[in-house]
């Protein structure tokens, strides 16, 4: 992975850029320490490591207004960081970076249950946003799995998704404002607790943005009231061509399931070794959920059993209580933990046209068998967002690149087949380089414009998103 | 002049030596109509996949061609398009590229998102005359910039659609309606009550002569059920049940019946739920409301600065027939965001100049 040349005047400046920050912030929150700035090397793509020139942990917006608008002065590299769960890369330093933690504000500012909204700090943990309704029978949405640990800042930038979004929508569906600091240091506020924007759409292009265009510290979530049950079946089928007609089937049938997950026969015999989660042996398998009350579980549950049975499924499970319904979520869930007991296990994140499903899966075959590792298939099928597991050993010379060649492969695979190369991971630095199989050069020239308005130095992040010939005029 | 494909449409823009002012189906005349009219007639379904419940088309399609294809298939456009053909007494057609460029989206946009939510993908032409794509035919893609989001609603001042996608959404074979006549004032608690419960409301509004009504959807059991749960939750406001025959109901809130033909210049504010009763009482005029209370829709005597009349609220208004500035005023950060994205898509100025201020 090639990254830019730090720049070497920001590196000779360190001491003063430090003492800069420390003249506006608390003591405690400025590090620049390298056996503390270790701590922020990298993000969940553990592969590459940067330790950056300081890090900043501001508690208010003013903090954090401050602090870029003395980085924008200096001409200083801002990385923001959620909580540092990317599993792309997109909070990586660099090495003449200050990266912007925003840990530190993680409060609940208002909730409004009359309105449905909630409004929080962007440090906050997804999973701690719901935390802070549930006992009233509220919820938010979008549930990447790594929601104990992400933060909605980083939800936002990446756009993240979730099991649950076929019927939820991701985080820009369920985002209603935020307050954005501009690389300038200025505070703007863009939406809020009503519909739709004034003027421009600004917050649509925001959410997703990685962190490119501003810092969000603060966001107003849309809530949703807790449905009165939700019961999962477990649909087992004697090839992947035939799981996938069926998920195509149940779309048709006009039945939205809250989620529809699929996993392949390594999937499925990892897990079970893994967890014992006593899945059938077969080919594939579908977990596909319903909510509701009793009855309209049932009702649902009916027309899938129709739909199914006509697809001669090697099995269909019921949940009969919350005891099987857990025990039917315990192998998904578990599944990326079991492929890891493999070996070191890279994740892709491409969608595809639920109907390209089968010609996809085999594809990936060939591509395993072609560069001869091992790949395990976990994903939600409902709206083609495939999560490949391709197995290899870091400690084996040459593996880590036989291993991102395989992934460029399926990547590839999955534009041609009609979708893209990133469905809820978002780009950061590990699929930049193939920005350009999915766009034209003007189509990426208009994402940059974005971008040159929002942060005229791409000080920003800048090494991220776009292929770095794509930016290399810009990023100066 | 009227383009039928994106190569016709390129050439019109690199071609253009004046403001161009873009037209769908001309049922949306809201805000300055300046230039050349340039029509988008690229019309017609270049996809439609039911079982995965996506489709693209033309930017020129009319919307009842599409709305047709989909409901053959037993399936629908989440957000529930709103004709305003009558109500700003424009005739045509709409177009599904019209309907993006002003983000139209109808009562179960508290259900199923805005038309911004449910598209997936757009190509346009941008004010160099480039054509340019973003998003696709997936539902989920986070590759890149979503400017997906930024040309919907951008009212054709970014660039010049010639194509969308879209997700769908199965057609639900069962409605019931929920009809309480309380007044204005009572109408967004006894809505936020409604929107606020289990049973997955996908409308609720408030129309003059009516009272609020709220709208439950899906499968016949599952209908029956939570419309009869949710008549629980609102009995303090003796709810009347209907079943289909409460449909229409609903077309008259997409299409603000109660506003047509009448008197005086016409508003739509986005608000806070809470606030949309005390915003329409403000605005003293004839009202509607939609989105739980969220969307005023008002006349007001001609000439009325409706904002000020309005004043404090937070959101934002339109003014769809009027003298006033049609978009609401933005804050100065904010508008120079705006003014820079228009100044980089659309560098010479040409498309529907002024209209969004």
């Amino acid at each position: 992975m090639q990254m830019p040349l730090p720049s070497a005047r920001v590196l000779a400046e360190k001491a003063l850029i430090v003492k800069r920050l420390r003249a506006i912030l608390p003591r405690d929150s400025v590090i620049d320490d390298p056996a503390e700035t270790r701590a922020y090397e990298c993000d969940a793509l553990s592969a590459y490591r940067c330790a950056p020139l300081a890090v900043v942990l501001p508690r208010t917006t003013e903090e954090v207004a401050a602090c870029l608008k003395l980085c924008h002065e200096l001409s200083v590299p801002v990385v923001p960081r959620g909580a540092g769960t990317s599993l792309a890369g997109g909070s990586m330093p660099s090495a003449d970076a200050v990266v912007l933690g925003l840990a530190r504000m993680n409060r609940v500012l208002e909730v409004d249950y009359a309105n449905r909204f909630i409004r929080v700090e962007a440090g906050r943990t997804n999973l701690s946003v719901t935390g802070a309704i549930e006992g009233e029978g509220w919820f938010y949405a979008p549930d990447p799995s790594s929601q104990l640990a992400c933060a909605i800042a980083g939800n936002i930038g990446m756009n993240s998704g979730g099991a649950h979004c076929l019927k939820y929508g991701v985080t820009t569906n369920n985002l209603l404002g935020v307050r954005l600091v501009t690389m300038q240091g200025e505070v703007v506020e863009i939406g809020g607790p009503y519909c739709d924007a004034g003027g421009l759409d600004l917050l649509g292009v925001i959410c997703g943005s990685e962190g490119q265009l501003g810092v969000v510290t603060e966001a107003s979530l849309r809530i949703l009231r807790q449905p009165e049950g939700a019961r999962p079946v477990l649909i087992g089928f004697s090839s992947n061509e035939v799981a996938g007609a069926c998920v195509a089937d149940i779309i048709r049938a006009g039945i939205l399931p809250v989620a529809i997950e699929f996993m392949d026969r390594p999937c499925i015999e990892a897990t079970e070794a893994f967890c014992h989660a006593g899945y059938p042996d077969c080919e594939a398998l579908l977990i596909v959920e319903c909510e509701g009350s009793q009855a309209e579980i049932a009702e649902q549950l009916d027309l899938i059993r129709r739909i199914a049975t006509a697809h001669d499924p090697v099995e269909f499970r019921e949940a009969q209580s919350p005891e099987e319904a857990k025990r039917i979520w315990l192998g998904r869930k578990s599944a990326f933990g079991a492929m890891g007991q493999k070996g070191d296990y890279m994740c892709l994140d491409g969608t595809i046209p639920v109907s390209a499903l089968p010609m996809v899966l085999r594809r990936i075959g060939e591509i395993s068998r072609d560069f001869g590792l091992e790949v395990g298939n976990v994903f939600h099928a409902g709206d083609g967002n495939m999560h490949p597991l391709i197995i290899y050993n870091a400690n084996q010379p040459g593996q880590q690149e036989l291993c991102e060649r395989m992934g460029a492969e399926i990547l590839k695979l999955c534009v041609e087949a009609g979708g893209c190369l990133t469905g809820e991971h978002g780009v950061g630095i590990e699929k930049r380089d193939l920005m350009a199989v999915q766009f034209a050069p003007e189509d990426l020239e208009a994402q940059m414009r974005v971008k040159d308005v929002f942060d005229p130095k791409w000080l920003l992040n800048a090494a991220k998103v776009f292929p770095l010939q794509a930016s290399a005029s810009r990023r100066g | 002049m009227r383009v039928e494909s994106e190569s016709q449409l390129v050439e019109a823009v690199r071609g253009a030596r004046a403001p161009l002012r873009i037209v769908g189906g001309g049922t949306r005349p809201v805000g300055a109509l300046v230039g050349d009219p340039l029509q988008v007639a690229i019309s017609g379904i270049s996809l439609y996949e039911p079982g995965a419940l996506t489709l693209i088309a033309g930017a020129g399609t009319p919307l009842s061609e599409i709305e047709a294809a989909v409901a053959a298939e037993g399936q629908r456009l989440p957000f529930e398009p709103a004709r305003w053909g009558a109500l700003l007494g424009a005739a045509g057609e709409s177009t599904i590229g019209g309907v993006v460029a002003a983000n139209v989206s109808g009562p179960r946009r508290v259900q199923a998102g805005a038309c911004r939510d449910s598209l997936i993908g757009v190509r346009f032409v941008d004010g160099t005359g480039t054509a340019v794509k973003n998003g696709g035919r997936v539902m989920k893609n986070v590759t890149g910039y979503d400017l997906v989001k930024l040309m919907a609603g951008s009212w054709g001042t970014l660039g010049v659609l010639s194509e969308v996608a879209f997700k769908l959404l199965p057609a639900a074979p069962a409605q019931a309606s929920l009809v309480m006549e309380v007044p204005l004032s009572e109408a967004a608690r006894v809505l936020a009550a409604a929107l606020g419960s289990q049973f997955d409301v996908s409308g609720a509004g408030w129309l003059p002569g009516v009272g609020a009504i709220v709208r439950i959807e899906g499968l016949e059991q599952s209908v029956s059920y939570r419309a009869g749960r949710l008549a629980e939750v609102l009995a303090a406001w003796a709810p009347k049940v209907m079943r289909e025959e409460g449909a229409g109901l609903w077309r008259d809130l997409a299409g603000v019946a109660p506003l047509h033909g009448q008197p005086g210049d016409l508003w739509r504010f986005s608000v806070k739920p809470s606030d949309g009763p005390q915003v329409a009482a403000r605005l003293g005029g004839r009202a509607v409301l939609d989105w739980g209370g969220g969307l005023v829709w008002a006349r007001v005597a001609p000439g009325t600065d409706a904002r000020k009349l309005a004043a404090p609220y937070a959101g934002h208004a339109t003014c769809l027939r009027g003298a006033c500035a049609a978009f609401e005023p933005e804050a100065a950060p904010v508008a120079a965001l705006s003014r820079g994205l228009r100044e980089r898509f659309d560098p010479k100025g040409l498309f529907n100049p002024g209209k969004m201020g």
